[in-house]
């Protein structure tokens, strides 16, 4: 094919079972243009906001910090750095409330802005002369994570990917969360840099293909990204508008939707020739290899039914969700309930934790009364819905029962927990909660008993050291003894002379004290006199020595 | 703080719902009931009702649990309705007592109330009172058709309470189409002379078939409103068809048609209102498919061979007892899983 960007030939899409059709709530924020968020007071930026090994401060408290500049480190591959969003004091590092569904706390590097948003001199790389480990090395070092929401390493996810024959290479634009149009903003205002993202993706992988997957309730992001692909006359690669059903955006279902492919159960799409990446993501790769900077920003939906004036926004890292509230005019509702992440798979965050790179959306909703949950009735419409294929209500009795083996069997793991069943579920269950409870219960027993397997190997290793060197003790003994015994049970084959070694000694050390006693020192030439008074000296001592009774 | 997890969606439908719109399906073909056979029916769905709701909210007590959500929940409604249905029409009281005594004691709340029952409510309590009293159990009216005349509300009451009139009473019984097939056939009568009774219709019994259709009617209703799934019924309905096909082409003058089956006895009820007990029923879509047409065999096979005249309750107890079994088997294949691993 010399043209494969725009294909005339029909695309051949695949089904993944269940999924819902939600009302999306798009036009709330989609129909105002991005704009440029404001410098909050303070940047709170969590250490890590990725998935794998953490990061340690690059910086101190006092430092005077640049726009670009390195905050944030670890040497372990499976990592990114952090970068400061704007000029500015570092004036804390401490654990800070972060975005986290248990509302933990972690520590955080607070930056106080200038004002100025002075940043490094960015030296775009030469990309000609970079080898493929140059740019996967550049990738790493600009801080780059999937910013879908998994916010895995990219580096690291296209190191281990490269290693395969890649066939097909995923770009996910599919945004199918309701109220979530980050992406969409992202495709509409730079779908030139998503592109560019993509040519730089299918340098290091060299995919046999590339499918950029859009649900088709983006018509604007559709027709934008194809313009650009068009100028950008990338081969073999084609834009394929989805149907839009929740979660199309899921990998393993965006990669069924496209491919017809499912990834085995505790498998990764590499393995079957497949990686996916999303649209942020490739723009966020353009930014680095095209411009030299970092990942310090990112576009953030923020909208709700409690906000009055959504909208996305290019927000530095670090800002605090309450900030982003007020770029969006504050709170409309008494009661707010704030939500990183979609009404399907976000979760409550508090409003003075900072945005990290997983923040694509700030839903505000209104604290509603929830319906009162009722017992299972087995309907089964969880199953139905159920784009893994489970059966939630199995999982949810087994869950509910402890039995988490029996859980387990019935593929838990699999769940990618997008609330589909608790979303239809009439009783009002709460059964992602329950599963995600589930899979955090069974982790820790696994962890424990993986602990106690290993204190008990080692104490079995213990023990049998023990016993070890008490047999090799018996034995040497054992040994000593009919040596021994030999020696005694044939006396005539050796000489009289040859005594027992204790006698031996027992004698050796008599016949020393004989001469110790016999033999006084120094005695050889003496006088008449000396002799005498020696010999009177001896007489005294052998008086005492024997005692009155003799 | 109150605590919230996602996924943060207003639900778009409720058990309570469901149930209700269980009630409101059956409304047609109760008051169908009623045109052929008179205002007894009525009288006993009210009376089971009312026990019905005093014996839950009585259980509830002792179970030391809220009545609010679960008295509005509608199941002992459906439970209580669907007992009624199944009985003969005037029937005494102490055997409507004794039915949903059962229902809603031994059939649910000893199990643990809604959701934990193996067994449909319902068909426990008819179950027990066609056993326990089987004069009464069989003792079944006419259609108005037939005898020109259907009890009003207020013998019906009195039939209730046991002081009705012998000699109106003997007038107006008469065997049901499935009994008159059952002690024809064991007179070696062939089905064209057992069709010159009056009792027949179209393709079922007088009145009776008509009746069915309203459950057909009402059922369309549950599929459309996305109570029940179409699984259990086709499956059902499909397997009854098939089997009585087969042996009706072997012998059509000594068996019945399979038209004569789907349209008589509780088979469109069961079908519709009772097998698609989603608590008692199969839930995975495969087994649902097993769990229908398991029963609709075993509709055929009580019917034709077995004691009793119809098989729907007996049909669907065993099936509720081979759930677990149904759901294990048919687990669908998980995302992943590919049909051809495993070599």
């Amino acid at each position: 094919m010399p043209d494969g960007s725009r294909s005339t030939l029909p695309f051949h899409l695949h089904r993944f079972h269940g999924g819902l059709h939600l009302e999306d709530h798009k036009q709330e924020s989609a129909t105002r243009p991005l704009q440029t968020a404001s410098l909050p007071g303070q940047l709170i930026l969590r250490l890590k906001q990725h998935i794998g090994e953490p990061n340690e401060p690059r910086v101190a408290v006092g430092d005077r910090v640049l726009r670009g500049q390195k905050i944030a480190d670890t040497p372990e591959r499976v990592a990114a750095p952090l970068h400061a969003p704007s000029s500015g004091t570092v004036v804390a590092i401490e654990d800070r409330p972060v975005a986290h569904p248990s509302g933990k706390s972690d520590r955080c590097i607070v930056i106080e802005p200038d004002g100025l948003d002075e940043a490094i001199a960015f030296e775009p790389p030469d990309l000609e002369r970079c080898s493929r480990e140059d740019l996967l090395r550049l990738i790493r070092e600009a801080g780059i994570v999937g910013l879908g929401g998994a916010v895995f390493p990219t580096a690291a996810k296209a190191e281990t990917a490269a290693a395969h024959p890649i066939q097909t290479l995923i770009i996910n634009g599919a945004e199918c969360e309701p109220w979530i149009t980050c992406d969409d903003l992202l495709m509409r205002s730079r779908p030139e840099a998503v592109i560019a993202g993509i040519r730089h993706l299918q340098r290091i992988l060299e995919p046999a293909q590339t499918l950029i997957g859009i649900e088709d309730n983006k018509p604007e992001a559709i027709a934008a990204m194809q313009q650009a692909l068009d100028e950008a006359a990338l081969t073999d690669t084609r834009l394929v508008p989805i149907p839009t059903v929740y979660p199309s955006g899921g990998e393993k279902q965006l990669i069924k939707i496209l491919t017809g492919h499912e990834v085995k159960s505790r498998h990764l799409a590499f393995e079957i020739g497949l990686l996916c990446q999303n649209v942020g993501t490739c723009a966020a790769i353009s930014d680095a290899l095209d411009r030299g900077q970092p990942l310090t920003h990112r576009i953030v939906t923020v909208t709700g039914t409690g906000v009055r004036e959504p909208g996305n926004w290019v927000v530095p890292l670090g800002t605090p969700f309450e900030h982003l509230v007020e770029l969006a005019g504050g709170f409309s509702v008494e009661r707010p309930e704030p939500i990183m992440g979609g009404p399907m798979m976000g979760f409550e965050v508090r409003l003075d934790a900072g945005l990290v790179k997983a923040g694509n959306c700030l839903l505000i909703l209104n604290r509603d009364h929830r319906p009162e949950e009722h017992e299972c009735v087995r309907c089964g419409r969880c199953t139905d819905v159920c784009p893994a294929q489970l059966l939630p209500q199995q999982l949810y009795w087994y869950g509910r029962a402890r039995q988490f083996d029996k859980a387990e069997e019935y593929h838990l793991f699999d769940c990618i927990e997008c609330g589909c069943c608790a979303a239809v579920c009439p009783s009002h269950l709460p059964l992602v909660q329950l599963y995600r409870y589930a899979k955090s219960e069974i982790r820790e027993q696994q962890r424990k008993s993986w602990k106690s397997d290993r204190a008990r190997k080692r104490h079995e290793f213990r023990e049998a050291r023990i016993a070890r060197q008490k047999a090799e003790e018996e034995e040497r003994r054992r040994k000593k003894r009919e040596a021994l015994a030999k020696k005694k049970s044939t006396p005539a084959a050796r000489p009289e002379t040859e005594l027992d070694p204790v006698q031996a000694a027992l004698e050796r050390v008599k016949a020393r004290k004989a001469a110790q006693q016999v033999a006084p020192k120094n005695t050889d030439n003496l006088t008449p006199a000396q002799r005498r008074q020696i010999e009177e000296a001896e007489a005294r001592r052998r008086k005492l020595k024997q005692g009155p009774d003799s | 703080m109150s605590h919230l997890y996602s996924p943060f969606v207003t639900p778009s439908s409720s058990t309570n719902r469901m149930m209700l719109n269980v009630v409101i399906a059956l409304i047609p073909g109760t008051l169908a009931y009623a045109w052929y056979f008179g205002p007894g029916v009525l009288v006993n769905v009210v009376f089971a009702s009312a026990l019905a709701l005093a014996l839950e909210a009585a259980v509830l007590l002792l179970r030391q649990r809220p009545l609010k959500p679960y008295l509005g929940d509608f199941s002992a409604l459906v439970t209580a309705w669907l007992f009624a249905l199944s009985i003969p029409m005037h029937s005494p009281w102490w055997l409507i007592a004794t039915g949903i005594g059962f229902a809603m004691i031994a059939g649910k709340h000893l199990y643990g109330g809604l959701g934990f029952n193996p067994f449909n409510p319902a068909m426990i309590g008819f179950v027990v009172v066609l056993i326990a009293f089987p004069k009464e159990m069989t003792t079944w009216f006419a259609p108005a058709e037939l005898t020109g005349q259907t009890l009003g509300l207020a013998d019906s009451l009195r039939y209730l309470f046991g002081l009705g009139d012998n000699a109106q009473w003997d007038a107006l019984t008469s065997a049901t189409p499935l009994d008159h097939y059952r002690t024809s056939l064991g007179m070696d009568l062939t089905i064209s002379e057992i069709r010159q009774s009056p009792l027949f219709g179209d393709f079922g019994g007088v009145g009776w078939e008509w009746i069915a259709n309203w459950w057909f009617i009402g059922g369309v209703f549950l599929l459309l409103t996305g109570t029940i799934r179409w699984h259990i019924p086709v499956a059902m309905i499909g397997s009854l068809l098939a089997i009585a096909t087969l042996f009706w082409l072997i012998d059509p003058d000594g068996t019945a048609s399979p038209t004569f089956h789907l349209f008589s006895g509780g088979m469109m009820l069961g079908a519709f209102f009772i097998a698609t007990d989603p608590v008692t029923a199969a839930t995975t879509p495969r087994g649902r498919l097993v769990y229908g047409a398991l029963i609709g065999l075993l509709v055929y096979i009580i019917r034709s061979w077995g004691s009793f005249p119809d098989g729907v309750a007996f049909a669907v107890l065993l099936a509720n007892m081979a759930t677990p079994l149904i759901d294990y088997y048919t687990q669908p294949r998980v995302y992943g899983e590919l049909p051809e691993e495993e070599d």
